[in-house]
């Protein structure tokens, strides 16, 4: 029996307990996540979505439930460097040339400059700029910078991506563009994603279930299977891709209507 | 690109110098015309403009190249001052090293530990309250009975000027790192230290060079303030005492002096800016 990759146990997350402003962000949630499996968390605005990942990432602790990563808790999956993270921004140091920004993760793993050098030329590969190593984050265009983001996260190939509306600043051809190379990449590097997003087609597309989430509390509305296969530019056009996002729609308007 | 910045530099600052003595001399020029009353009225203006008050521009200069009497030798005013002035800068590098060091230190302990913050910050901000002419005299006290060379009693008076600039702003840049980016370094499971060293101190850069600049400034006056304050041998100050009790006989000896003062504060402020353009390279100040 192959180990689960995220186990999340009866969650529930309250901010602020006891004061004024207490907020109820998560309550009863339960998911299991497989390994290899693609999963995108969606729902209207303010339902959990970030803070479910977080969790997930031992970034904040739930108050109630556990988080299992890879049979361990979230909290050793953390110290065991088992997750690479990407955010609605890019968030790259802009002190840092490119290629630097793609190495941090491997300088605080301790790899040497040479294995460090080698690892962020394929990473700038993979992300389709080569040429970009030697320069400064600003210089790059909003796309680029989430890719270079991109790179740094998947660089010491991580167990578990977590990735919070990672294209959400990108425009449509760009983000479509990008969508193709995270598929790619997840491919190649058979990992693990966890992914918020807003964008029903690109949930759609993405992954190989949707979880779809309803606020105040959030909770697990209902989860849609995708059936698409392998993911090409053909499949936007797929009846089957229609009828997944349907389904997606479907429910985020059951949830909206407060069902 | 770099030769150009250079050059509107000095350009600048000449134009503000021959402005100065426009002012100057403009001031001097009407209060003679009108026998220092504001043009049109009876009104006495508040500086005289004879020459014991406000000498000659030209006056002045000149005096930089005059000779004066330095124990047994003769030295032009301007190299005279200079001697003086090596004096003062060792004092005042010495109290902006210090200072640096505390005040990093602090900023340090204060983003570790938010009751040290809380505690502190107060504290801090209070130290700058005391008038420097009042403590001069104590830590040279307390100096001399602890068999410290005066030149150190001075440093600290310059450092306890410099270490205030230093810490506020330090513990402002170290604190600039938004959310995500130490959210990142988590997700890595950085340690505190490290943290510190791959996004603080960096992101810290923009704040800490113009904190480094007033400070430098600052370590100047402190050891001027400091030797006049306790009366030693040599330096700056020491000059600017010496001038200003002879100010009746030779008024243009106390302003070449000032303008002795006012050259080591400025080269300072130059040296630290170039330090900063070595270190920060390409990333530009993002705050002032
Ligand atoms: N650090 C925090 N302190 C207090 N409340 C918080 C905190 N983080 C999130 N919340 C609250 O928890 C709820 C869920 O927030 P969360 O950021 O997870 O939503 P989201 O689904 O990611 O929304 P969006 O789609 O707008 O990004 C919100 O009501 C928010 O106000
Ligand atoms: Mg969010």
């Amino acid at each position: 029996m192959s180990e689960a990759a995220v186990v999340v146990t009866g969650v529930e997350k309250v901010f602020g307990r006891g004061s004024a402003g207490e907020v109820t962000a998560l309550s009863g949630v339960d998911l299991t996540i497989e390994p290899g499996e693609f999963v995108t968390l969606i729902g209207p605005s303010g339902c959990g979505k970030s803070t479910f990942l977080r969790l997930i990432g031992d970034l904040i602790e739930p108050t109630a439930g556990s988080v299992d990563v890879f049979g361990k808790s979230a909290h050793q999956a953390r110290l065991d460097q088992d997750y690479g993270m990407v955010f609605q921004h890019a968030g790259l140091f802009d002190w840092r040339k490119v290629a630097a920004n793609i190495e941090l993760p491997l300088e605080l793993k301790g790899w040497s400059k040479a294995e460090r050098t080698a690892r962020s030329r394929e990473m700038l590969d993979l992300v389709k700029l080569p040429d970009f190593g030697g320069h400064y984050p600003r210089q790059l265009s909003g796309g680029m910078q989430q890719r270079v983001s991109i790179a740094r996260a998947l660089s010491f190939e991580p167990r578990l991506l977590l990735m919070d509306e990672p294209f959400g600043a990108l425009d449509e051809m760009t983000r479509e563009h990008m969508q193709g190379e995270l598929l790619r990449i997840w491919r190649e590097t058979g990992t693990t994603v966890v992914f918020v997003t807003h964008s029903i087609s690109e949930s759609a597309f993405l992954s190989n279930r949707v979880v779809v989430l309803s606020p105040r509390p959030g909770r697990i509305h209902s989860i849609v299977e995708v059936d698409l296969g392998e993911r090409t530019e053909d499949t936007r056009e797929d009846p089957e891709f229609f009828r997944t996002s349907t389904e997606i729609r479907e429910a985020l308007r059951a949830v909206e209507d407060g069902s | 690109m770099n030769g150009r910045r250079v050059l509107r530099m000095t350009l600048t600052t000449f134009l503000a110098m021959v402005l100065l003595v426009v002012l100057w001399e403009g001031y001097k020029w009407v209060g003679q015309q009108t026998g220092d009353r504001v043009p049109g009225t009876d009104i006495e203006l508040r500086v005289t403009t004879d020459d014991l008050t406000m000498p000659h521009a030209k006056d002045i200069l000149a005096e930089l190249v005059s000779d004066i009497r330095d124990g047994r030798n003769t030295l032009p005013m301007s190299v005279y001052l200079l001697k003086k002035a090596w004096f003062t800068l060792q004092e005042a590098a010495i109290g902006f090293f210090l200072g640096l060091t505390v005040g990093l230190a602090l900023a340090v302990l204060m983003l570790r530990w938010r009751v040290v913050e809380r505690g502190l910050l107060p504290w801090i901000n209070v130290s700058q309250t005391i008038p420097l002419i009042a403590l001069a005299p104590i830590i040279v006290t307390w100096g001399r009975i602890n068999d410290l060379p005066d030149l150190f009693s001075i440093s600290l008076i310059a450092a306890y000027l410099t270490f205030f600039p230093v810490a506020v702003s330090a513990l402002r840049g170290l604190q600039s790192p938004n959310v995500a980016d130490v959210e990142l370094m988590r997700s890595y499971a950085a340690s505190w230290g490290t943290t510190l060293f791959k996004l603080r101190l960096p992101a810290a850069r923009a704040y800490l060079f113009p904190a480094f600049k007033i400070a430098a400034t600052l370590s100047v006056v402190g050891a001027i303030v400091g030797e006049i304050s306790i009366g030693t041998k040599t330096g700056l100050g020491r000059a600017i005492l010496e001038f200003a009790q002879r100010y009746a006989v030779f008024p243009e000896r106390l302003y070449a002096s000032v303008i002795g003062a006012a050259a080591l504060g400025l080269s300072v402020f130059g040296l630290v800016s170039l330090v900063e353009r070595i270190f920060t390279g390409r990333t530009r100040e993002v705050v002032a």
